[in-house]
């Protein structure tokens, strides 16, 4: 069956993996981004694949108006099967530690507009009685960390606000899950050394985000080992925790 | 964003013989590698997905500019079978959208997981060789970024030279953004395939004789444990594309992974020759015509990922020659005399035949005449003595070897194998260079 979807951040390499899984079903796609040029090529991609018709929509995402662009793009494609919030931006620690508009800006970008879009998302799914908001939190939201506790915060807020959704919509017949991904081989982590088994391949993330648009959540891992490694990690004792440099 | 560059030791060919320190960056898209190029002049090098054998991929004293993520389509028209995308497209994602709906690449290698870039700068070449020359006849043009012109469009036409030197030109004039590519029409995404039995040598050529124009499609396998009456035992296969039965997507039949390296005496010559008595019997217990998909045919490979860590830690060296058809079948003959002495050589031995078709690069290697190819794995010295040997039939015979299977080539057989590199080289990218490059001394 022919899918409509929505991608926000359609230029994360999660999300252009999505997309082309899409795509390659024929599905009908609104794509939202800031870089013009580069989603343009997208669209054209993602069309040469087999997407029946893909919208891009070039917009900076932290400072968009949730309430009226959210429909707006709904309404091109005639209902929604999935709305997608993929994108993000991997807060530089020490820097969002003295820099404090630097912070802020950063809270706005991975929590208050996502949050945004996912309120927005949740109104249109569950008028439509149908349909699955998917938003890709991290397990950096499961517990603050010396060396990432400002993007944790963001995505761990994320997963609150999701979780309450999903909550809110299990009667409607919508949906809402927090996918939760570890390690991902993209330009995001481009300055870590990669290699081994904890990393994936944003293909792997994009089957997870796919299944999650039909079934299961609110809370998802991926891939799925990292719910033990996170729950060993929640349950250390502070005191012992405070000796590592996690 | 700004491109990050890495150090990086586990960056190999798929020899996996050179070993070292690598400068690797992997552009998000194009926008990143546009803005690098606008800031960074120095030395570098395209890379592909690694298929090459050698080190004409690798570039110590530069940057590596990983292009697999420059992998977006620009267009297709299923009518004309024109296709225009990024260089860093795998066949292998490229057939899954093209073939179902009834075009193929004109000329493939032995494996589809080789980027559009990879296969123009390498100028590479099928089993179709006598029918559709190489990958280069059907490209119709290409965008190139370079340290001193900046992105240029450049087409058989516009820039002769230029796209003469490209094609081929082992990525040192430039970094392919884009190809438009003449993809071939089929009827269905199978093959009729005929398998027959090779006694010796003497059945290679009467079967080429009597099936080059007939099939477009041929290639010999050929144990090379074998030796005297039964020098050139093997297989040979000739294929046309099914005319019925329609296309149909061909899914990831991803086989096993060799997870590690191979202890060093997996391979010797009893496993050798075990190995090829039993390969040898399978595809004859084959039918003698099969109907067969593409992927059977062409990447018998791709079944098995990371096959190359069967050598072990050391690596090994593909040994690719082309002697002309002119005293050709001495030189063979030859050849395959030294390697089942030596007991060495591997159970991959594929003997092809070129055609006359021209080859469009300055530095292409395909030209009228037979190619052998086959893998020795790296045993220093005795290894090296072992291919000079070869290098000594090769010379005698004019032959050529090609630089994408390399890693050891004397710098007298570049000279011999290609006479247009001094021309080639005035069309160079100023910072583009490898470490074959630097090897030959140039
Ligand atoms: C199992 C197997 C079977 C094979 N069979 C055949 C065969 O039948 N016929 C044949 O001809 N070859 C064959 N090959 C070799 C292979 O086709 C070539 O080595 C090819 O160039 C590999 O492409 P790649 O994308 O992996 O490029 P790499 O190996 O990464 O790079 C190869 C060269 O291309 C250059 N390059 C890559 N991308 C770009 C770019 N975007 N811009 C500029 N330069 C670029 C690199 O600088 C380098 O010089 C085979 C290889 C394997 C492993
Ligand atoms: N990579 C990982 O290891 C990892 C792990 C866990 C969770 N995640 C999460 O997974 C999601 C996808 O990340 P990724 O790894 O695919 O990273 P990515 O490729 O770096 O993508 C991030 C994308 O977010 C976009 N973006 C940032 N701010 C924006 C804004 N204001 N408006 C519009 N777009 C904006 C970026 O756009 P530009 O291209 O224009 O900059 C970029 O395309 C993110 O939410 C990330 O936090 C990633």
């Amino acid at each position: 069956m022919a899918k409509q979807v929505i991608i926000l951040g359609g230029l994360s390499a999660v999300a252009v993996a999505t997309a082309r899984l899409y795509a390659a079903q024929g599905a009908t796609l609104a794509i939202a981004a800031r870089r013009e040029d580069e989603l343009e090529l997208l669209a054209a991609d993602l069309r040469v694949r087999g997407a029946a018709a893909v919208t891009p929509f070039a917009l900076d995402l932290a400072t968009a108006d949730p309430g009226a662009d959210l429909p707006r793009m709904a309404a091109g494609l005639g209902g929604c099967d999935l709305i997608l919030i993929a994108y993000g931006a991997l807060t530089d620690q020490a820097r969002g530690e003295t820099d404090l508009g630097y912070a802020a800006e950063q809270l706005t970008t991975n929590f208050t507009s996502a949050a945004g879009w996912a309120l927005a998302a949740a109104n249109l799914l569950e008028a439509q009685g149908q349909g699955a908001l998917v938003v890709l939190g991290s397990v950096a939201g499961d517990r603050g960390r010396r060396s990432n506790f400002i993007y944790g915060a963001a995505k761990a807020g994320l997963g609150v606000l999701i979780q309450g959704l999903a909550h809110r919509l299990a009667p409607t017949g919508a949906r809402a899950v927090l996918i939760k991904p570890g390690f991902i081989d993209t330009p995001m982590t481009a300055h870590l050394a990669k290699g081994g088994p904890l990393w994936a391949q944003p293909e792997a993330i994009a089957k997870v985000i796919a299944k999650a648009a039909t079934a299961g959540g609110p809370i998802i891992y991926a891939p799925s080992f990292w719910r033990l490694i996170l729950l060993a990690i929640r349950l250390a004792p502070a005191g012992l925790f405070h000796r590592t440099r996690l | 964003m700004t491109l990050v560059f890495q150090p990086r030791d586990d960056v190999l060919s798929w020899g996996r013989a050179h070993r070292g320190r690598q400068s690797l960056g992997r552009p998000a898209d194009a926008s990143e590698l546009r803005a690098w190029a606008a800031v960074d002049k120095g030395p570098r090098l395209a890379r592909g997905l690694g298929r090459s054998y050698g080190d004409s991929g690798l570039h110590a004293e530069g940057r590596l500019i990983d292009m697999t993520c420059l992998d977006r389509f620009r267009s297709f028209d299923a009518m004309t079978g024109l296709l225009r995308a990024q260089a860093g497209l795998s066949l292998d994602t490229l057939l899954k959208v093209t073939a179902p709906q009834g075009w193929f690449v004109p000329v493939t290698p032995g494996t589809r997981h080789v980027t559009l870039g990879g296969a123009v700068a390498h100028d590479v070449h099928g089993k179709n060789h006598s029918w559709a020359g190489t990958f280069g006849r059907h490209v119709r043009a290409l965008s190139l970024l370079r340290s001193d012109r900046g992105l240029i469009e450049i087409t058989p036409q516009s820039d002769p030279e230029l796209f003469a030197a490209t094609v081929g030109g082992m990525g040192l004039t430039g970094l392919i953004v884009e190809v438009t590519l003449q993809l071939t029409a089929i009827a269905s995404t199978d093959l009729v395939v005929e398998t027959l039995p090779l006694g010796g040598l003497d059945d290679f050529f009467a079967l080429n004789l009597q099936s080059l124009e007939r099939f477009e499609q041929t290639v010999a396998w050929i144990d090379c444990a074998q030796r005297g009456s039964k020098l050139g035992l093997g297989v040979y296969t000739r294929a046309n594309w099914a005319t019925d039965g329609g296309c149909v997507a061909q899914g990831d039949r991803r086989g096993p992974s060799l997870p590690f390296e191979a202890p060093s005496f997996a391979l010797n010559r009893v496993s050798l020759s075990l190995f090829n008595q039993a390969y040898r019997a399978v595809q004859l217990a084959r039918p003698r015509r099969a109907r067969l998909a593409y992927g059977d045919v062409f990447y018998p490979l791709d079944a098995v990922q990371n096959w190359n860590r069967l050598y072990g830690r050391s690596g090994f060296y593909q040994y690719q020659s082309v002697v002309p058809h002119q005293g050709g079948r001495e030189a063979l003959a030859d050849m395959l005399r030294i390697i089942g002495r030596s007991g060495e050589g591997s159970p991959l031995v594929v003997l092809k035949t070129f055609g006359a078709l021209a080859s469009p690069g300055m530095l292409s290697f395909p030209r009228p005449g037979y190619t052998l190819a086959l893998d020795f794995r790296n045993r220093g010295q005795a290894t090296q003595a072992l291919l000079a040997r070869l290098d000594a039939v090769v010379r005698a015979a004019k032959g050529a070897l090609y630089p994408a299977k390399d890693g050891r080539m004397p710098r007298d057989m570049f000279a011999l194998s290609f006479p247009q590199a001094q021309r080639f080289l005035t069309y160079r990218d100023p910072a583009c260079g490898s470490d074959f490059l630097t090897r030959m001394g140039l």
